[in-house]
């Protein structure tokens, strides 16, 4: 009854996929899609290694490491790189690798375009970190004016221009999404038979087809400003600098739900496969994605609580923020019952899925606090800020991404990761994100302001204890590494359906050929039906390390 | 379900709830009340710090709960349970966080307002940019920002920041204080008085009001210890109006990136009695008699200091000390930026 | 990176990829839409930012930057009658009408030739420079940027024509091309009336 899974793989008369393949202008959604994911692990190390700069700069109260200007130009890099080549990029690798493979198409609907789309990513990328060289943009990833038109004018121009590349590639990859989730799903798959992921995608491309233009209409604007000397945002012209903070957030709140909806579309899929149930309550997770989506679209001025709003503005922008939670809590409360009465494996994808719950549960909570305006007063531009952005972005993003990585990574690559590295990576991860995180909710508190280089000497002991805690996290990322190119190249070979999940893109062979699926893929049951007489695991791969499973026990 | 898991469910729910109210009274992660409004916004955050360690524990030990209960045996290859969904417990998960975000929406709506933040008459009837910077400055022309184009005056009626709280609706304030900030420090002009200074005095339990302008960026006046902060806007006049309740020194923070100085934007407030007040108010007038200053000139531009001056202080202790404002006086100030570009 | 045998290779990729694509319904019409839905939307951020600081500003027209009305009046009316000229061409092709392609559309390309000739004409006389007043920017950057929106649909008419020029490239069951231009075309055309309403009727 489960005959796809059994296909022998030496069936597949197609040409080998040739390393050299992903460098060249591919138009195969897979090849584009591992193009994605790699570049993007690229970005985060240089982000990440810009962080560990900023932690090592403040380790001490006095601005001792860097000058001043130069910490500046650190978080402004590290948030955009983080942002638009790392956690977004990561966010269409998914989408693009795996939603022809889960809708039983071919390939996306415009090949062309998606390789265009991933095209415009390294030189934008090029771009941004060559502002290094003449002096990067120093005004915050936010870029608000007026200062971001008096400190370091090249840095800034060419920080608009790499976001415009950026917010060029990411539209192109919605269309693409779109058109393809809504178009080519084979004939039995309805829109509530299909996957989760592709719900988050369709939610995601939304979003970004909305949200992204209005951010270029703000940056091509502000760069006649810089540039031209126009004064649209500059009062020393007349111009007003708030109507910029209103279209930048108009893109950057959006941009969150951007970053974290395909990887709760991850989770969606991760967790089920790796408990033996079905997803609890499917229609109630799909539908809050477009919830979400929409709520995202009117709540962009909590950013701006203490900027240029009035109070009763702030006051509706507060209740509209506060109604976000239901539907993020309808997501958590749905995976935790997906859990519930399952046969939870403690693979690698499993414990990262499960630590983004954690995780993200106190980013979102914290984000709750912060949506009230009387409190967001007093933490409004402090590391509590700091706190809670990195607890939804690391807790939630970062994590998800792990997980989806190690989740696809035998489909992908056809290979088996090493289990007790993955596990040893994610301890350290979890372990690392909280000691660097935490504390900072504290110091926001009781009084240390965002984006300065030095500060008072009372916090340095928290301070402390976040350095350290990104040491670990750089240290987490070796065995990552390793494990990943090492499997990669020498990993044993991983079944089709190792996890023996039930969505499409494992009904093909790992990795699957040119055009995903060598006879036309059948449905024979939901994406979910676990429990229901579907395949059953193979977790053989797990018993030779008992020394793994003592690791995974004591969490 | 039998008795006895009905009474863990109890246990379990009282100790939830025990541990949850204990926590958010005690977390101990805030800095003194010096006001009632700091008060005020502390119970909103214990009250939200409550409900968060609530869901918290609720979600971290469902979490262990089913990791425990619910791992696979070795051997065991076979599915969990076919359960897919619940609608009433679906209903019960979304109607439980609708009311609570619901609760923490009125809670703080009240807080606010008790707070001022809906007082319609805040801003009304303010200056024009313009006139504000000349009332600050001595002359405009000398600034940076003379070129500033006046802004509609209607937009003086939209209420940016806290006005006066319910009970000191239509008073007008007892202490009225222009706050201007420039790249990196604050000045603070006393209405009333010629007195202009780096650093802010305000008798205790007086109604007090300033009125917060930027000359060259953004910047955010915050005040830790009285929970409250607001944007100083070039081109847009701001406000807040609090009443000090607790003696003492405080910081006066900074938040809005400004550059790269933005970190020793600092100075501090001196709550003290109206006594003291009064008596450091007329010495720096007479003392201001003799010499007149603007704000620009009370100022010190710390990216004119060499980084060794600049960071020398700030090890020590936060933030430029008054002194330096006080005495850096416009020669001074001169010297060292022909000395920058000399070199 | 690029040797030959590198380049020789991936086409072949290619070719071998986007043949299998023919299968698929051509969707190329309902990406045109998402993407025009993403192009609304910079308009729409730069109307709400016009709006905006419209209300804020005190001057808002200061002396000196007033615009002509007479001029792009009649640039407007020649713009929202090429839609309709446009539309003719296209439901010529419908009827396999290739003549009436190339002329309707042909006649199209003249009058959005002609707007643009009038917008450069305006630009120049106008009493006021991209810097002078904030009116003065919003105008040149609003319509500077339509008016780039306009070249490239007027490159796509001219593209169609290029090809029409072949006889069967489009035809009753193949006219993507003609749909795309004209769609695009109508889009511009409702962007500039809404700009024209707020720039200079305003
Ligand atoms: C992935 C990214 C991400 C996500 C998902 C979120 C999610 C949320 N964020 Fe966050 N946010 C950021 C990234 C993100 N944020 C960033 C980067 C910034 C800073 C930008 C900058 O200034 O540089 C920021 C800043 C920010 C601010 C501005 C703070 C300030 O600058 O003063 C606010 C204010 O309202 C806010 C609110 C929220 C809320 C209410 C949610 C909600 O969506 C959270 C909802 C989730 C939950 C609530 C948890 C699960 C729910 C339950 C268990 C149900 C029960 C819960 C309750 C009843 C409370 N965020
Ligand atoms: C997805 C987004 C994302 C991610 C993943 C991160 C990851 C991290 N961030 Fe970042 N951060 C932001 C988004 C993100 N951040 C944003 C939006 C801001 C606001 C910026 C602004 O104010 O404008 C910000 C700001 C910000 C600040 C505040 C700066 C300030 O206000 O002054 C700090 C300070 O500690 C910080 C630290 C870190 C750390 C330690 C990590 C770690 O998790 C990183 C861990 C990863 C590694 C360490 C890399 C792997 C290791 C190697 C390649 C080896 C080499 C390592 C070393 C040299 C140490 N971030
Ligand atoms: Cu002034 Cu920061
Ligand atoms: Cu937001």
């Amino acid at each position: 009854m489960t005959a796809p899974t059994t296909t022998p793989t030496t069936a597949h008369h197609h040409e080998e996929r040739l390393w050299w393949h992903f460098f060249t202008f591919s138009t195969d959604h897979k090849v584009i899609g591992i193009q994605y994911l790699v570049t993007s692990f690229l970005f985060y190390f240089i982000g990440g290694s810009l962080a560990g700069v900023i932690r090592t700069e403040l380790a001490t109260p006095a601005s001792d490491v860097v000058s001043p200007e130069l910490y500046n130009q650190l978080f402004t890099v590290h948030a955009t790189v983080m942002i638009f080549l790392w956690i977004v990029p990561a966010g269409a690798a998914f989408g693009n690798y795996l939603i022809p493979l889960m809708i039983g198409a071919k390939d996306m609907a415009f090949p062309a375009l998606n390789a265009i789309a991933f095209w415009l990513i390294p030189p934008g990328g090029i771009l941004l970190m060559s502002s290094f060289l003449v002096g990067a943009p120093q005004a915050g990833w936010t870029s608000y004016p007026p200062l971001s038109l008096l400190t370091g004018k090249p840095g800034e121009f060419i920080w608009i221009l790499s976001l415009l590349m950026l917010g060029t590639s990411s539209i192109l990859g919605a269309i693409n999404f779109m058109v393809t989730i809504w178009k080519m799903r084979i004939p039995r798959m309805d829109i509530h038979s299909m996957p989760l992921f592709c719900w988050a995608m369709i939610a995601t491309s939304a979003l970004i087809l909305l949200s992204t233009p209005v951010l270029a209409g703000a940056l091509i604007l502000l760069a006649f400003d810089l540039m031209a000397g126009t004064s649209f945002f500059n009062p020393a012209g007349g111009g007003d600098p708030i109507v910029y903070q209103h279209m930048f957030w108009f893109y950057s709140h959006p941009a969150v739900y951007i970053m974290i909806l395909p990887f709760f579309g991850a989770l969606s899929e991760i967790l089920p496969v790796h408990a033996r149930k079905p997803i609890f309550g499917y229609r109630a997770i799909a539908y809050s994605s477009l919830i979400i989506s929409f709520l995202g679209l009117i709540v962009w001025a909590h950013h701006m609580f203490t900027s240029g709003v009035p109070g009763w503005l702030r006051m509706f922008f507060m209740i509209t923020t506060m109604i976000i939670a239901v539907p993020t809590g309808i997501k958590i409360f749905g995976w935790l019952g997906t859990l519930w009465g399952g046969k939870i494996s403690f693979t690698t994808p499993m414990l990262f899925g499960m630590g983004l719950i954690s995780a993200f549960l106190i980013g979102g909570l914290t984000g709750v606090m912060v949506a009230s305006v009387p409190f967001d007063i007093h933490v409004h531009d402090t590391y509590f800020i700091v706190a809670h952005l990195h607890y939804v972005l690391f807790g939630g993003s970062v994590l998800g991404i792990f997980a989806a990585t190690y989740h696809w990574f035998p489909k992908m690559t056809g290979r088996m990761y090493n289990e007790f590295w993955g596990r040893v990576h994610f301890a350290l991860t979890f372990i690392g994100l909280n000691l660097t995180f935490m504390p900072m909710h504290e110091l926001g508190l009781l009084g240390m302001n965002r984006r300065v280089a030095m500060y008072d000497p009372q916090f340095q002991n928290l301070n402390l204890i976040c350095s350290f805690g990104t040491l670990l996290l750089a240290i987490s990322t070796f065995p990552f590494i390793i494990n990943m190119a090492w499997s990669w190249l020498k990993g044993p070979q991983a079944a089709d359906n190792p996890w023996g999940a039930l969505t499409l893109e494992w009904q093909t062979s790992s990795p699957p050929p040119i055009e995903n699926f060598d006879e036309p893929p059948v449905m024979t049951s939901g994406p979910y039906d676990y429990g229901l007489g579907g395949k059953k695991a193979d977790f053989s791969f797990l018993k030779p390390k008992p020394r793994a499973m003592a690791a995974s026990a004591e969490k | 379900m039998n008795i006895p898991s009905n009474i863990l469910t109890l246990v379990a729910g009282i100790l939830l709830t025990a541990v949850s109210l204990w926590y958010g009274q005690n977390h101990g992660l805030l800095p003194v009340q010096a006001s009632e409004q700091a008060a005020q916004v502390d119970g909103l955050f214990n009250m939200m710090m409550t409900i968060a360690t609530g869901l918290f524990i609720i979600v971290q030990g469902c979490l262990i709960f089913v990791a425990i209960k619910y791992r696979r045996r070795a051997g065991d290859n076979g599915d969990g349970s076919p359960n897919n969904g619940n609608i009433p417990l679906e209903i019960f998960w979304t109607a439980i966080p609708a009311a609570i975000v619901l609760m923490i929406s009125i809670y703080s709506f009240e807080v606010y307002s008790q707070m001022g933040g809906l007082d319609p008459m805040a801003s009304m009837g303010h200056k024009t940019p313009s006139q504000v910077l000349a009332q600050n400055g001595e002359s405009t022309s000398e600034m940076s920002m003379s070129g500033m184009v006046a802004m509609d005056n209607h937009r003086g009626s939209i209420a940016l920041g806290l006005g006066a709280t319910p009970a000191n609706e239509n008073k007008p304030p007892a202490v009225l204080v222009k706050v201007l900030g420039l790249q990196y420090a604050w000045t603070f002009t006393y209405a009333g008085t010629d007195v202009v200074s780096g650093e802010l005095h305000l008798p205790v339990g007086e109604d007090a009001q300033l009125d917060i302008a930027a000359q060259d960026v953004l910047h955010a006046f915050w005040l830790p210890e009285f929970r409250i902060k607001q944007d100083a806007i070039p081109g847009r006049e701001t406000e807040l109006r609090f009443t000090p309740n607790r003696l003492g020194e405080y910081p006066v923070i900074c938040a809005e990136l400004c550059g790269a100085y933005h970190g020793v934007m600092v100075t501090k407030l001196y709550v003290e009695t109206p006594e003291q007040y009064q008596s450091w108010l007329d010495a720096q007038q007479v003392a201001q008699a003799a010499e007149p200053k603007t704000p620009q000139q009370v100022a010190v531009d710390v990216s004119k200091l060499s980084s060794n001056q600049y960071l020398q202080p700030y090890a020590q202790e936060l933030g430029i000390t008054p002194e330096m404002l006080q005495h850096m006086d416009h020669h001074q100030h001169h010297d060292q930026y022909s000395e920058q570009h000399n070199s | 990176m690029q040797s030959p045998a590198l380049n020789s290779t991936s086409t072949l990729n290619i070719s071998s990829e986007t043949a299998a694509h023919s299968e698929h319904p051509d969707l190329r019409m309902t990406g045109m839409a998402f993407f025009l839905v993403a192009e609304s939307m910079i308009f729409l951020g730069l109307f709400a930012a016009f709006l905006i600081t419209r209300s804020m500003v005190a001057v808002w027209q200061p002396e000196g930057s007033e615009v002509e009305i007479l001029l792009p009046g009649i640039n407007t009316i020649i713009l929202i009658s090429s839609s309709f000229v446009m539309n003719r061409g296209a439901t010529a092709i419908k009827k396999n009408d290739e003549a009436g392609l190339r002329f309707w559309f042909g006649l199209t390309a003249l009058m959005g030739s002609i707007f643009l000739g009038g917008q450069a004409y305006e630009y120049l006389h106008t009493p006021f420079g991209l810097t002078t007043s904030i009116f003065g920017s919003f105008f040149y950057v609003l319509t500077g940027f339509h008016g780039l929106h306009v070249t490239f649909g007027l490159m796509l008419i001219l593209m169609v024509l290029w090809r029409s020029r072949k006889t069967g490239h489009y035809s009753e069951h193949k006219h993507f091309g003609v749909e795309a231009a004209e769609l695009y075309w109508h889009f511009v055309d409702v962007v500039w009336i809404i700009l024209f309403i707020l720039v200079y009727l305003l």
